[in-house]
C-alpha cells in the first residue's frame, strides 16, 4: 500500500494552502445547505421518475402469471440491489483513492457511499420480504440473494460502527480505508459462496428474471432502474455535500492554531515569524 | 560540521493540534543538550519528531542527514528513544524482551548480550518476568533494549524519573560513555539539578515553541545556562496546559 | 522478512505459553461451548451428530475472537508500536508471525474440540485426509484474517466488541466452507467436499497477500 512519503505532508488536515479538493467537480456548494442548480434538477428528475414508476408499477404493467402482483415489488427490488452493489463498490474505489491520494473528499465519499447503500440493503431485504410473504407463505427464507443481503448489511453496520470511531482523524480514515477497501472483496465472496451454498438444496433463486420478460413488465423494470438510480445519485450527492461541510466546518486553518498555541505561552511578542517551507 | 538535529520553525501535528508551533534547534555531534519546559510545551513531541515517528509539516528538519519532510522513516534505525511507555512485555522475562527488540533491530548477538551487561541485567534479573519488576529495573530493560542498538542519537525522555540514585549515577556513567564513542545526546526532562549538571546546554520549550535561542556549539560542546530573565517570565505567564497526553498516538 | 515473522512468531507464541491464558481460560471456553450446544438442542445423540460439523466450526470461530483478541493486544501494550516502527522490522513480516502464532494456538484448539465432538456428540471420524486439509486451509483463513482485522480494531476502547462485528460476516464463507468439507468426509463423499476446500484455501491466500500488504499502512497510519 502507500508508503507514509506521501502522507506526511500532504496528508495533514489542513490544505496547507491549497484549494480543497473533491472530487465531484459539478455544482458549486451554496454555504448553509447542500443545494445546487444540478442537484436540483437531478433531484426533479428523480421525483419524476418516481412518479412514471409509481405509474408503471401499479397500473400500466400487467400482473405476472405466476407471482400474481407481488411481481411489483421486484421493480424496486432488483434495481435496490444493484445499486446497493454500486454503492458498495464506489466505497471501495473511493477507500482506495484516498490511500492513494489522502485528500479527504474520497473519505467523506466512502463514508456517505456506505451510508446510502445500508439504506438501499434496508429496502432490498424489505421488499425481498414482502415478496416473499405471499410467494412462500414465510417472510424470510435463506434463500440466496437475501442471506448474501443480510451478511452484506452486517458488513457494512460493521463499516459505518468503524467509521464512527472517537478517534484521531487520520488514524479512523486510515483504518476506515483499509476496511473500505475489502468491502468490495468481502461482498464477491460472500455472494458467491452463499449462492453455491443454497444452490445445493434450492432450485431458484428469489429473482430469477424469465428471460422472456417482455412489454410493460420489463418497461417498468427498466423504469424502476432509472427511478432507483436517480434517487441512489441525488443521495449520494447530498449526503456526500453534507460530510463534505462538515469536514469544512472542523477544519481549522493551520496558521489559526499555529497562533493560538503560541499565544497560550504568552510568548506571541517573542514568536519568531515561522517561514512556511 | 554538520549538525546531527537541525530543527528551524519546525511545526508537528499530533492529529489537528500543532504540538510544535515553531522550534528552532542545532545539536552537534557529542552534545548533550536538555530540553526543558512546563507540561505541554512539546519536549516529548520534540524527541519523537527526531525520532521520525511524529511527522513535521513545516519548516526545516534534519536529524543524521536525512530530511525529516521528506521520509521520516531512514532515520528511525540510528536513533534510539528511552520514552515514557516502556515498550516491554510484562509476560516476557529481560531476556526475552531485550533478545526480540535487539533482533528486531538487526543487532549482533554479542551486542545484545552487552547491553545487557552494562545495565547490571544479566545475573539474577536476566530471567524475571518484566511484569514483576520494578519500575527502575524495567527502566533498566528499556535502556538495554536501547544499548542493543548502538544508536547515534539517543533521545531520553524524562530518563531520571522514578530511579534511585546509585541507578541514576549508573545512568549517567552510560551516557556520558555512549558520548565518549560518538553518540550524541537529547535529553527532555522537568529535573533541574540532575540534569542541567549532566547537559553541556539547556534550551527552554514553552508552548511549542524554542524560547531561549539555541546557538550551534562549534565541535567543541559549550556549557550555557538559560537567561534568567525567561524563566521569570515563563513563570508569571498563564499557561494552561493543553493535554498533550490525549494526542499521543 | 521471513526471519522478522518467526521473530515475532515466537514472541507471540512464548507471551501465550508464559500468560498460559489460552489453556487455562481460552481452551476450556471451547468446550464449554460445545456442551452448551448440547444443553440448547435435545441431547438426542442422532442431532448432535447431524449437526457436528456445524457446530463444531462455530464453536472454533468462538475461540478464534478470543484468540485473535489476545494477539493484537500483546502489540497494544504502551510503547510497543512506536518501539516496532522504530525497529524497522517488516510489518508484512510482523503480520504473518501474528498470524502463524494464531494459527498454531486455533490448531490446538481444534484438535481439542475435535475430540470433544467426538466424545461428547459420538461422531465416527471418517475421510481423515479431508479433514485434515480443510481444517488447515480454513485455520490459515481465520489467523490471517483474524490478525488483519485485529489490527483494524489494535488499540481502540472498543475493541472487544468491535472484532466480533466486523470479523464474524468476512468469516462466514469459511464457516460455510469448512462445515460443508467436514459434511462431505463424515458422509464418506470426500468428492462433494474438496471445492469446498478449495474455497477455503484461496481464501486463505487471498487474506494472507491482503494483510501482508495492509499492515504497514495501519501500523504507521494508526
Amino acid at each position: 500500500m502507500t508508503s507514509p512519503t506521501s502522507t506526511t505532508v500532504t496528508g495533514t488536515p489542513y490544505g496547507d494552502g491549497r484549494a480543497p479538493d473533491t472530487p465531484r467537480a459539478a455544482g458549486r456548494v451554496a454555504p448553509g445547505n447542500t443545494g445546487s442548480r444540478a442537484s436540483r434538477v437531478l433531484g426533479i428528475l428523480a421525483l419524476g421518475s418516481i412518479v412514471l414508476l409509481v405509474l408503471y408499477g401499479l397500473v400500466w404493467s400487467p400482473p405476472d402469471a405466476e407471482m400474481a402482483d407481488s411481481v411489483r415489488l421486484m421493480y424496486i427490488h432488483v434495481p435496490a440491489a444493484s445499486f446497493l452493489y454500486a454503492g458498495c463498490f464506489i466505497t471501495t474505489v473511493a477507500s482506495a483513492m484516498w490511500l492513494r491520494r489522502r485528500t479527504p473528499g474520497w473519505d467523506a465519499l466512502a463514508g456517505a457511499s456506505a451510508e446510502i447503500s445500508l439504506l438501499f440493503a434496508a429496502i432490498t431485504l424489505g421488499t425481498g420480504s414482502l415478496w416473499g410473504r405471499p410467494t412462500w407463505g414465510t417472510y424470510w427464507t435463506w434463500d440466496a440473494r437475501l442471506t448474501s443481503t443480510a451478511l452484506l448489511t452486517a458488513l457494512l453496520v460493521g463499516y459505518l460502527a468503524l467509521r464512527r470511531l472517537d478517534v484521531d482523524p487520520t488514524a479512523r480514515s486510515t483504518r476506515a480505508a483499509v476496511l473500505g477497501l475489502l468491502l468490495v472483496p468481502n461482498v464477491i465472496i460472500v455472494n458467491r459462496s452463499v449462492e453455491w451454498w443454497r444452490s445445493l438444496h434450492q432450485r431458484s433463486t428469489l429473482v430469477k428474471l424469465d428471460p422472456t420478460i417482455e412489454g410493460q413488465m420489463l418497461v417498468a423494470l427498466m423504469v424502476g432502474f432509472l427511478a432507483v438510480g436517480l434517487v441512489f445519485t441525488w443521495l449520494l450527492v447530498h449526503r456526500f455535500r453534507v460530510a463534505w461541510l462538515e469536514y469544512q466546518s472542523e477544519r481549522l486553518d493551520l496558521d489559526l492554531a499555529l497562533a493560538e498555541r503560541r499565544a497560550e505561552a504568552g510568548h506571541a511578542g517573542e514568536a519568531r515569524e515561522s517561514t512556511p517551507a | 560540521m554538520e549538525p546531527v538535529v537541525h530543527l528551524r520553525a519546525a511545526v508537528a501535528l499530533l492529529g489537528r493540534f500543532p504540538a510544535l508551533a515553531g522550534i528552532d534547534l542545532d545539536v552537534a555531534r557529542g552534545e548533550i543538550v536538555l530540553l526543558r519546559g512546563p507540561n505541554g510545551a512539546g519536549k516529548t513531541t520534540v524527541l519523537r519528531a527526531c525520532a521520525g515517528l511524529v511527522p513535521v509539516v513545516r519548516g526545516e528538519a534534519v536529524v543524521l542527514g536525512h530530511d525529516l519532510r521528506r521520509d521520516p522513516r531512514p532515520v528511525r534505525r540510528h536513533v534510539g528513544l528511552l520514552g515514557h511507555a516502556t515498550g516491554l512485555f510484562d509476560d516476557l522475562t529481560v531476556a526475552d524482551n531485550v533478545r526480540f527488540w535487539g533482533r528486531a533491530c538487526g543487532a549482533d548477538p554479542g551486542d545484545i548480550a552487552a547491553a545487557m551487561a552494562l545495565v547490571g541485567l544479566d545475573g539474577r534479573l536476566r530471567d524475571v518476568s518484566v511484569g514483576r519488576l520494578s519500575a527502575g529495573q524495567r527502566r533498566r530493560t528499556s535502556l538495554a533494549c536501547l544499548l542493543a542498538r548502538r544508536p547515534e542519537l539517543w533521545l531520553l525522555d524524562e530518563p531520571h524519573a522514578g530511579l534511585d540514585h546509585e541507578t541514576r549515577d549508573q545512568l549517567d556513567g552510560l551516557i556520558g560513555r555512549a558520548v565518549e564513542q560518538g553518540a550524541t545526546v537529547l535529553i527532555a526532562s522537568h529535573e533541574l539539578d540532575r540534569a542541567e549538571s549532566l547537559a553541556h546546554r539547556v534550551v527552554e520549550l514553552a508552548g511549542g515553541m524554542t524560547v531561549a535561542p539555541a546557538r550551534p556549539a562549534p565541535g567543541v560542546p559549550t556549557a550555557e545556562m538559560p537567561v534568567s530573565r525567561t524563566q521569570e517570565r515563563e513563570a508569571s505567564s498563564p499557561s494552561p496546559s493543553p493535554p498533550e497526553v490525549s494526542h499521543v498516538a | 522478512m521471513w526471519r522478522d515473522a518467526a521473530l515475532v512468531a515466537g514472541r507471540d507464541l512464548r507471551v501465550e505459553l508464559r500468560s498460559r491464558v489460552t489453556t487455562n481460560q481460552v481452551a476450556p471456553f471451547s468446550v464449554l461451548v460445545l456442551i452448551l450446544f448440547a444443553f440448547a438442542l435435545d441431547p438426542d445423540r442422532q442431532l448432535l451428530e447431524r449437526l457436528a460439523s456445524g457446530l463444531y466450526w462455530t464453536a472454533v470461530l468462538f475461540a478464534a475472537l478470543l484468540a485473535i483478541s489476545r494477539s493484537a493486544a500483546i502489540d497494544e501494550t504502551d510503547g510497543v508500536r512506536d518501539a516496532l516502527r522504530l525497529s524497522g522490522i517488516d510489518p508484512a513480516g510482523v503480520f504473518v508471525g501474528k498470524a502463524a502464532a494464531v494459527a498454531v494456538v486455533l490448531l490446538g484448539l481444534e484438535v481439542l474440540l475435535g475430540v470433544g465432538v467426538v466424545v461428547l456428540y459420538g461422531v465416527d471420524l471418517a475421510g481423515a485426509g479431508l479433514v485434515v486439509l480443510a481444517a488447515l486451509a480454513a485455520t490459515v483463513a481465520v489467523a490471517a484474517t483474524g490478525t488483519l482485522y485485529g489490527a483494524l480494531v489494535s488499540g481502540l476502547r472498543v475493541r472487544e466488541t468491535l472484532l466480533p462485528l466486523l470479523l464474524l460476516p468476512v468469516l462466514a464463507p469459511v464457516l460455510i466452507g469448512a462445515t460443508r468439507a467436514f459434511e462431505a468426509a463424515l458422509a464418506g463423499v470426500p468428492t462433494d467436499g474438496w471445492p469446498w476446500c478449495g474455497l477455503l484455501a484461496g481464501l486463505a491466500v487471498l487474506y494472507a497477500v491482503a494483510g501482508a500488504l495492509a499492515y504497514g499502512t495501519l501500523l504507521e497510519g494508526s
